[in-house]
């Protein structure tokens, strides 16, 4: 099957059965593209960080990024920025359509049943499936490739602390004076990258 | 000026009181392009994706251009997030179409999209992943925010699970499906089943302990 095609498919059920938000997407979106091939471990771990310090949706940023490099990677033939740009807006549709058919056609059904607690038991289902979606997505990251590219151990147990230090500024608000200031996500990335280049340099 | 404007749409209001009511009059010129360009500007300057882009897109549109009125905006948001896909996308749809029909969700998701969908071309076309591996720089810089990023996903880990306020009949379905997830076999390791079988289950339970109670009043 050409390659566009399956991407279309892939972000179209991306598009169909992402629930919970972004995060809770990465894990769809992981196996949808990681599992196949058409981008590595690493790739897809930076595509999730330039997608957090970049404005917009996590899920058009990623979509858009990996639609870019997709094709490429996948084929050498489709080499340069053409195919590229023809994935990214691929994938960017494919995830944005179904959505947006489904409210516009079914806006009133969810309406009229709001009340009703279809939608509310649905959703009541949905929730601790969706913490666990994250979760995985956080577990299929803890890999080698991402923490001990090198086989070397120092780095290893370097990357562990960056995990945990990472962890504690994103979760644990920090007292300053009566304020409690919770570190923005984009200043973490920034802090890491900058310890990665005074590490790994 | 602003006076006058509201003076003008209160007296449209009276005129023509059918769904309008309350929203902005059909016939507010240039909308089309309104509605573009507000959702342009939210997407183009809100970082932190769906969550974070709740609040300004009220402000844009409740309070700024009063398109829509609060507790309208709050049903809308409802319907949003109880659709799958990008929870700012769904938001712009809902609330173009509240609008204009399809035309103003149309307008209102292209300018959603497209800040974010230029930015990252852009970056894609210089970063590569080639350009990634081979410059010791951006290697270094990669290596280092790799494990951060892992711990930007733990953390909501934890804060979606004391919102979904997990009980002891409940927590062991994200442990089982992460588990599920994360061992990778084949179709047993798709998220997807586990978003069919939760909605699925949620449905059912709720179905029959309502047929349950049905039949202790009878």
């Amino acid at each position: 099957m050409n390659f566009y095609l399956k991407l279309i498919w892939a972000y179209l059920k991306i598009g169909i059965f992402g629930f919970g938000g972004g995060y809770a997407m990465l894990s769809l979106v992981e196996k949808a593209v990681v599992d196949p091939g058409w981008i590595s471990e690493t790739m897809f771990t930076d595509i999730v960080a330039i997608s957090q310090m970049t404005p917009g949706p996590i899920g058009i940023n990623s979509a858009t990024y990996i639609g870019y490099v997709a094709p490429h990677s996948v084929d050498p033939a489709l080499q340069g920025p053409v195919w590229g740009v023809i994935g990214s807006v691929l994938a960017t549709l494919a995830v944005t359509v179904p959505s947006f058919i489904l409210v516009l056609t079914s806006s009133h059904f969810i309406r009229s049943h709001q009340e009703s607690g279809v939608i509310k038991s649905i959703f009541s289902g949905l929730r601790p499936v969706i913490v666990g979606l994250i979760a995985s997505a956080a577990i299929l990251l803890m890999n080698a490739s991402n923490f001990n590219p090198n086989g070397i151990n120092w780095q290893l147990w370097t990357n562990i602390a960056f995990c945990v230090v990472a962890f504690l500024l994103a979760y644990f608000p920090i007292k300053i004076g009566s304020k409690k200031i919770k570190c923005h996500p984009i200043l973490i990335i920034i802090f890491a990258g900058l310890a990665g280049f005074l590490i790994y340099y | 000026m602003y006076m006058k404007e509201t003076i003008e749409k209160e007296k449209e209001n009276e005129t023509i009181p059918t769904d309008y009511s309350g929203s902005i009059p059909p016939e507010e010129k240039h909308i089309y392009s309104k509605l573009f360009a507000t959702f342009f500007k939210i997407g183009a300057f809100t970082f932190g994706g769906g969550w974070a882009m709740i609040s300004i897109i009220e402000r844009e549109i409740v309070d700024r251009h009063t398109w829509i009125k609060r507790d309208e905006f709050l049903d809308l948001l409802a319907i949003a997030q109880s659709m799958p896909g990008i929870l700012a996308v769904n938001i712009a749809t809902v609330v173009g179409d509240k609008l204009k029909g399809w035309k103003g969700s149309l307008m209102a998701s292209l300018g959603t999209i497209l800040p974010s969908f230029l930015i990252i071309l852009l970056i894609a076309i210089f970063l590569t992943p080639d350009m990634i591996k081979n410059n010791r720089v951006i290697a270094a810089i990669f290596m280092g925010i790799r494990p951060a990023v892992v711990a930007l996903i733990i953390a909501p880990v934890i804060t979606t699970a004391k919102a979904a306020k997990l009980g002891w009949k409940t927590i062991w379905i994200p442990f089982l499906v992460a588990l599920m997830i994360s061992i990778d076999i084949g179709w047993v390791s798709n998220p997807i089943l586990y978003i069919i079988l939760g909605g699925l289950g949620g449905y059912l339970i709720w179905h029959f302990s309502n047929r349950k109670l049905k039949k202790i009043k009878q």
